[in-house]
């Protein structure tokens, strides 16, 4: 059985990548990619840790087969930030103190991201529920919610760019 | 770190080529839907396929339309995070847009579809684990050692482990859409290759047997879910589980009614979830027609209908705390049926309508 080959637009450049066809998303990113900022967590869609965009919605990309997403778009924190302009969400979690080990920070950014684009005024109320699936050890998630909050400020309730 | 075994991936472009590679590969082949719970699955090797069947790619197999009848027609590949977020099934059958709504996570709910849910494996403590913990206590009969593996001679694949003196397998059904559909009167249609379509209402789709759990023969697709309007019909979804997040059902109360005028019950379906390995529909709910929903109809009809919950321990918390709660769960989905706001009912009420508040 051969390879199986995918086309991608990853963080918006074309990509076409050739990879084990058993691997998931959060596989070939890493792996065949090389993009490492998606993180490899609990690898059964328990923690969040592996969250990406496909096609602006957030997934886990641990639980989805790479093969499932020919032809997708897909974001992960390395696409969030524009040239050596950190993304509003990145700017909020580092004055916020929204991140300490660092590990789920990727998933949290991506997700919170998908919830700015949909909501750019989202409430504590709603952001603690967009981000009921992502499991944070270190913070206690009140920074992080208050970096969102923050984040949406920055951006005046403007969708992100 | 656990990966997916080799496999297959064949994605379907129509119902009719998935119902064509099951027929032809039989149990084989396997269905992978949004496959937030058959990956994990496939990765600790509960699943063995060798043909996966992707029905992500099948036009048309996702969305949600209302009929001219009233009746809402949901594509089975329609992400539960869609569903969920649907006004207009949240304005005709609240019950359901909470049930899907309190699946997993947001994160899950984004890629995992209704039919995936209704067709959910059925969950226990010995069977989700990886390979080798349960290979460490000898595989139980639901998910025995893989043919041709060396360590066949030992290696168990008969006993159930929640009982081992038991011939069956006590696997809980696990799913939140299934019992609150067969309390909505809903059906599905199921579409193979030698057969052709029919449809199976919700509440005849499980058996009660953790490994043949679903009616749904192997070589059918879910192809449609059909849930009727019924004018003045009122739902509610009770859901008990450890976190507010993530984790499955370890029991549910959905229920649904219709009302006179005058307030007496017309038609009623209480349905338990996640204590037994079906959706349990109870027959006391007829007891309920032609009867307001006073605190003493509800209270002998909750007495009475939480006795058949018999919780193994094989999922989460104490069997005998989860019987005991079942009749609490019952009255509070009751009470919400009849009117009453979950909000006013204490920490559980607060906490069952936490869950619906922020969705949108």
């Amino acid at each position: 059985m051969p390879d199986p080959r995918i086309r991608l637009t990853v963080n918006g450049d074309p990509v076409e990548v050739t990879f084990g066809g058993h691997k998931t998303l959060l596989e070939v990113l890493r792996e065949d990619l090389r993009l490492t900022g998606t993180k490899h967590g609990c690898e059964l869609g328990e923690c969040g840790a592996c969250a990406v965009l496909v096609d602006g919605k957030p997934a886990l990309s641990c639980l989805i087969l790479a093969q499932e997403v020919d032809g997708a778009a897909v974001t992960t924190v390395e696409g969030l930030a524009s040239d050596a302009r950190l993304h509003p969400l990145q700017d909020a979690f580092l004055e916020c103190g929204a991140s300490q080990c660092g590990y789920c920070t990727p998933g949290f950014l991506v997700t919170a991201r998908a919830l700015l684009d949909r909501k750019p005024k989202a409430c504590r109320g709603e952001i603690s529920e967009a981000l009921a699936g992502n499991i944070c050890r270190c913070t206690g998630y009140i920074q992080i919610f208050e970096a969102v909050e923050r984040a949406a400020e920055k951006m005046g309730g403007e969708p992100p760019r | 770190m656990m990966r997916c075994p080799e496999f297959r991936y064949h994605a379907a472009k129509t119902v009719e080529e998935a119902a064509s590679v099951l027929a032809d590969h039989g149990p084989k082949a396997m269905l992978l839907a949004g496959g937030t719970d058959v990956v994990p699955n496939l990765k600790r090797r509960q699943h063995r396929p060798e043909v996966l069947v992707s029905l992500r790619r099948i036009p048309g197999f996702a969305g949600i339309s209302i009929g001219g009848d009233g009746a809402a027609v949901i594509g089975p590949g329609t992400t539960l995070a869609d569903l969920a977020l649907d006004g207009r099934v949240a304005a005709e059958w609240p019950g359901l847009s909470r049930a899907v709504g309190s699946i997993a996570s947001p994160l899950i709910r984004a890629t995992a579809t209704l039919g995936g849910n209704l067709c959910l494996d059925t969950r226990c403590n010995y069977y989700n684990q990886n390979y080798e913990w349960r290979q460490s206590i000898r595989f139980c009969m639901k998910a025995p050692a893989p043919h041709g593996s060396a360590l066949t001679e030992d290696a168990g694949g008969s006993v159930c482990w929640v009982a081992p003196a038991s011939p069956r397998c006590w696997a809980v059904s696990s799913t939140d859409g299934g019992p609150m559909l067969a309390a909505l009167g809903a059906t599905v249609e199921l579409r193979s290759k030698a057969r052709g379509k029919r449809d199976i209402a919700v509440a005849d789709l499980y058996n009660d047997d953790g490994m043949l759990f679903l009616k749904k023969a192997p070589d059918e697709v879910v192809t449609r879910v059909r849930v009727p309007r019924a004018a003045g019909q009122k739902s509610a979804y009770w859901k008990l589980r450890r976190r507010g997040s993530f984790d499955f059902p370890v029991l549910s109360v959905a229920a649904a009614a219709t009302f006179s005028k005058s307030g007496e019950v017309t038609d009623a379906r209480v349905v338990l979830g996640a204590v037994a390995s079906m959706p349990l529909v109870l027959a006391e709910s007829a007891s309920l027609v032609g009867k307001s929903l006073t605190d003493d109809v509800i209270a002998e009809f909750a007495g009475a209908a939480s006795r058949h919950a018999k919780p193994m321990d094989n999922t989460d918390f104490q069997t005998a705390w989860r019987r005991k709660v079942t009749a609490e769960f019952l009255t509070g989905a009751l009470r919400e049926l009849r009117g009453d706001d979950p909000r006013t009912m204490g920490q559980l009420g607060r906490r069952v309508a936490r869950g619906a508040s922020c969705l949108g």
